[in-house]
């Protein structure tokens, strides 16, 4: 669409702008602040320059948990996508049927975060929860508390269970919007189902797909509350996540200055991935603009 | 009777026309697919629903049963867990103080957020497009880095402890959200239906509010489900900018684990009734999201 050049157009972006200012800007100052200096006291501050951002990056159980946190992603991405996607595409298109499904299908997402936690692990302890009991059952040795193997898989699953709702939700009113007529024309030339789905349904969802690819990255890559009360991060550390070691250095021990400056190396590495998936994501629908189909 | 059956026989022979299968072995097929898509449905929906099932058995046991056997469903069914937080104040204003900032921060948002969008996908101006990706940044800024000064920032200002606070605190990943989702829809609004409502005479706010907002219905109905979504299930700003007043309903919870043990009846009760609420909201909303993105059809 052709925009008009217009800068009062500012006016209207003007009250998003203050709000968002005074939620994000000034406390980023703040972290900026602390990052460079060294607090000891109310009035006690010395400038560090960048010595707690070379500490941080030297940490071997902050790259530990970087590399951790990476692979985390990673899988959650490969699994949601498509599971979404599948889910999208066989739900029910109209009548009760397709209320009911929409409404079962987000009850995850609905749950606190810390509550989703409590529920797998209640769900997954061997004595008392329907999975660990029918694992058992199966004759498969399961702990999450003893076995980082199994803590990791419960972990993901738990993601799994929790998120594809959303990805899938996404793809399901993308999918509503395609118009009656693009099937019809399909139909007509006998295109197979595969061809219907890559020529068809698949580009007409990149705008969702691009929504639920970004913010499946980012949350998963802020994960926090779901593994620190189902796991505490163990056992050792071998699900402690990136948000988990930043908590406990900014709340626990109170270090100022080392948290803040690892903060901002968390958020440069989210915010360069994310304009990387980005642009690569907004290039490639341009090109298909720009050849004249969509 | 017999025109209307020549008629669709001689339907089916045009359709055959244009495929080499038969109307009946086409029929038979879709039938079939059908019936494979929704088994592979239902036994998804079946996985998913588990644990929220194991939440609501557990919710209606007490917790000597809980913790005795394992038990498929309730034996001795009890309400007791329910009662508790329904009579205990401190219990259930954890609920009304999660739904307090939750619908201001709703309201907050919206309001900000539709002019914004309005601006983005109509105008282009000084810096639009980094203003555009800067929002973007603030829904990537893991809550954690922002804990401390939140708080500093806050308890200068004297909102902390306030609904307010943890309003406007959650407008950080919301508005930049709301206007991403908005934006999309009014970009699919076609620019001639504003310029006609011009020359018919329409004043700014009066098209915006008369014709455009019930243009773009069903994408309000997907923002605001997002917005509570987020805003429902955030608790690190939530927990870090409350303590006794205004504390949500999540934190709440936390209080059932005590030096001698855990009190998972009331845990489980108390999670059943935190997606109460957000089935409310989605069944409000169920059918602007199966319409979804689909503009030009409301």
């Amino acid at each position: 669409m052709n925009k008009v050049y217009n800068n009062r157009a500012w006016l209207l972006v003007l009250p998003m702008l203050v709000l968002v200012a005074f939620s994000a800007v000034v406390p980023l100052m703040t972290v900026v602040n602390y990052s460079v200096q060294d607090v000891l006291g109310a009035n006690a501050r010395f400038f560090t320059g960048t010595e707690w951002f070379e500490t941080m990056l030297n940490d071997p159980a902050l790259q530990a948990a970087f590399v951790r946190q990476i692979s985390f992603s990673l899988i959650i991405l490969a699994i949601q996508i498509p599971l979404g996607i599948g889910i999208a595409l066989i739900m029910p298109k109209q009548g009760w049927q397709a209320s009911a499904v929409l409404i079962l299908i987000t009850l995850p997402l609905l749950i606190p975060w810390n509550v989703v936690g409590s529920i797998w692990q209640i769900f997954t302890r061997g004595d008392i929860g329907l999975m660990g009991w029918g694992l058992r059952q199966l004759g498969i040795e399961y702990n999450i508390t003893r076995n980082p193997g199994d803590a990791w898989v419960t972990i993901i699953l738990m993601d799994v269970w929790h998120w594809t709702p959303l990805v899938a939700m996404l793809c399901y009113s993308g999918l509503r919007s395609i118009p009656e007529a693009y099937y019809q024309a399909a139909r007509i030339d006998r295109a197979s189902k595969w061809a219907v789905f890559r020529y068809i349904q698949l580009p007409k969802l990149t705008n969702v797909l691009v929504i639920a690819v970004l913010l499946r990255f980012m949350h998963s890559f802020m994960i926090y509350a779901e593994p620190f009360v189902l796991t505490g991060g163990g056992p050792g550390s071998s699900t402690t996540f990136l948000s988990q070691s930043l908590t406990t250095m900014a709340v626990g021990q109170q270090d100022l200055g080392p948290s803040a400056a690892f903060s901002i190396i968390y958020f440069l590495v989210i915010l360069l991935v994310s304009w990387v998936f980005y642009t690569a994501i907004m290039n490639m629908q341009k090109d298909k603009h720009s050849q004249g189909g969509a | 009777m017999s025109y209307q059956l020549e008629n669709t026989q001689q339907g089916e022979k045009y359709n055959t026309i244009f495929s080499r299968t038969t109307p009946a072995q086409r029929r038979k097929r879709n039938a079939r697919t059908r019936l494979r898509s929704r088994l592979l449905l239902g036994v998804y929906l079946l996985l998913m629903i588990l644990p929220i099932y194991w939440l609501l058995n557990m919710s209606l046991q007490t917790n000597s049963e809980i913790l005795g056997s394992m038990t498929m469903w309730p034996e001795n069914l009890t309400f007791d867990n329910y009662i508790g937080i329904f009579t205990d104040s401190s219990w259930y204003m954890g609920y009304v103080n999660s739904i307090a900032y939750v619908l201001m921060n709703m309201l907050i948002t919206i309001c900000v957020a539709l002019p914004a969008a309005y601006a983005f996908s109509r105008y282009s101006f000084i810096g639009d497009k980094h203003l555009f990706f800067w929002l973007l940044t603030n829904l990537m800024a893991p809550p954690a880095v922002f804990l401390l000064p939140y708080f500093q920032l806050y308890y200068s200002v004297g909102l902390f402890d306030t609904h307010i606070a943890v309003a406007l605190a959650h407008c950080l990943f919301n508005i930049p959200l709301a206007i991403w989702i908005l934006e999309g829809f009014m970009s699919s609004v076609p620019k001639e239906i504003d310029e006609t409502a011009y020359i018919d005479g329409y004043s700014f706010p009066r098209f915006f509010v008369k014709i455009f907002i019930p243009m773009i219905r069903s994408g309000i109905g997907v923002t605001l489900f997002f917005l509570f979504m987020f805003s429902w299930v955030e608790l690190l700003l939530a927990r870090t900018l409350t303590a006794t007043e205004a504390q949500p309903i999540g934190m709440i919870m936390t209080r059932t684990s005590t030096a001698s043990g855990i009190d998972w009846g009331t845990l489980a009760a108390a999670g059943v009734l935190t997606i109460l609420p957000g089935i409310l909201v989605v069944y409000f909303v169920r059918n602007h999201i199966a319409k979804g993105f689909a503009l030009g059809r409301t």
